[in-house]
């Protein structure tokens, strides 16, 4: 979750001074903001799980790709403003199930980061929802990039409520969340959505799927390149 | 070895005067940042909460903690981060807002605050106090305003958004 934060954080940023209108320039700079306090937060975390001593901006900036364990969705290209706020409609509405079963989590700052995060997540998904109403809901044009750009991400939706043998172990514990409900309440919402929009939800058909083993698309290793350039060129560069 | 020469209460006071970096006319301690001062053998510790993690304040906030603290002799001073229980505009005292009005920033319903984040709610304009405005974008210059206008004395204004 910390790695979605960030490379989703990323992704967001490349809109600086690039939306379509100054508004948009400040609500998709805000969120992108807001990931990176949560990326902060969750990979300092994890540096203390792990107890080697790794700081969050170690985390970040000297790990490879395939160290990396963000969802493929998060790491694609913006692409044009309606996939843009389709990804964001589909993480969002994810990211706010997820947080709100995390709350109950046995570990206090896991739960702490959630409830601190759903506060913000709520902001992302009203804002993600009320652009895909008025693209999918809005001109020819609007409605068929919105439709475009909803066909194209939705095989990178199934990889959000994957589980494997790690997260069966701290689900047991109560530390991770039930995926199968976090799924139930984002197909609901994701179909209320569309319904309401005017799109149509694509079938299940193949998803894809890597990204809990470190496999990525080719996109990931372009974000890394520029993202750590000065740590790797300078690895020993302080503030 | 902290000889314990300073109790919680000074150094509370001692840190009322620091202001947040990016609203001056209010203080950290106002805005309900500040959540705590432990003393231990170690020394003096600051328990601080950020408004929105992604807060780009903090460091400069832990920054001018240390300094001030220092300043007035208090030494060695750490300053820690949590996020339990999550900050909200409702732990902004009275004060405070009627400050950020006087500033131009219209201040947080209380009531609104996880509800609807985007209920219709009337804002009222801090620079005539007018209910007739407008929402112009959600989000602003930072994190936690968003951008509206006054329908009757024309001026644009901030709303600190209820979190």
């Amino acid at each position: 979750m910390g790695d979605d934060a960030l490379i989703h954080s990323y992704r967001l940023s490349e809109w600086c001074s690039n939306a379509p209108i100054l508004e948009e320039d400040l609500a998709l700079t805000n969120f992108s903001l807001d990931m990176i306090g949560r990326a902060q937060a969750l990979l300092t975390y994890a540096g203390q799980i792990d107890g080697k001593g790794k700081t969050d901006d170690d985390l970040a900036y000297r790990r490879g790709e395939r160290q990396f364990y963000n969802h493929l969705i998060v790491e694609l290209p913006n692409g044009d403003f309606a996939h843009t706020i389709a990804r964001l409609l589909f993480t969002s509405v994810f990211e706010y199930y997820f947080f709100a079963e995390l709350l109950h989590s046995a570990d206090i700052t896991l739960a702490a980061i959630a409830a601190k995060t759903i506060k913000e997540v709520k902001y992302h998904m009203t804002h993600a929802t009320d652009w895909a109403l008025r693209l999918g809901d809005g001109t020819e044009e609007s409605h068929y990039r919105m439709q475009k750009a909803v066909n194209s991400l939705w095989m990178f939706t199934g990889e959000l409520f994957e589980t494997d043998e790690a997260t069966a172990v701290l689900e047991d514990k109560n530390i991770a969340v039930d995926m199968a409900v976090v799924k139930t309440k984002w197909k609901q919402e994701i179909e209320r959505v569309m319904k309401e929009s005017l799109l149509e939800v694509p079938e299940d058909e193949y998803m894809q799927t890597g990204s809990s083993n470190g496999i990525h698309t080719e996109h990931l290793g372009h974000i890394l390149s520029e993202m750590q350039y000065l740590q790797r060129a300078y690895p020993e560069a302080t503030w | 070895m902290v000889i314990r020469a300073h109790t919680k209460e000074e150094i509370f006071s001692i840190l009322s005067v620091i202001p947040d970096p990016e609203i001056p006319v209010v203080s950290i301690e106002e805005m309900g940042m500040l959540r705590d001062v432990l003393i231990t053998d170690k020394g003096y510790e600051v328990i601080l909460t950020p408004t929105y993690t992604g807060c780009p304040a903090m460091g400069i906030i832990e920054q001018d903690i240390k300094m001030t603290l220092n300043a007035n002799g208090v030494s060695p001073v750490t300053v820690k981060l949590i996020y339990d229980p999550a900050w909200t505009t409702d732990w902004m005292s009275d004060k405070a807002k009627e400050k950020l009005r006087s500033y131009g920033i219209a201040p947080p319903l209380h009531s609104s605050c996880n509800q609807d984040v985007f209920a219709h709610n009337i804002i009222k304009c801090p620079h005539c106090g007018s209910s007739n405005t407008v929402m112009l974008s959600r989000f602003g210059a930072t994190a936690c305003k968003s951008l509206y206008k006054c329908n009757d004395c024309k001026e644009p204004f901030e709303y600190f958004k209820c979190h």
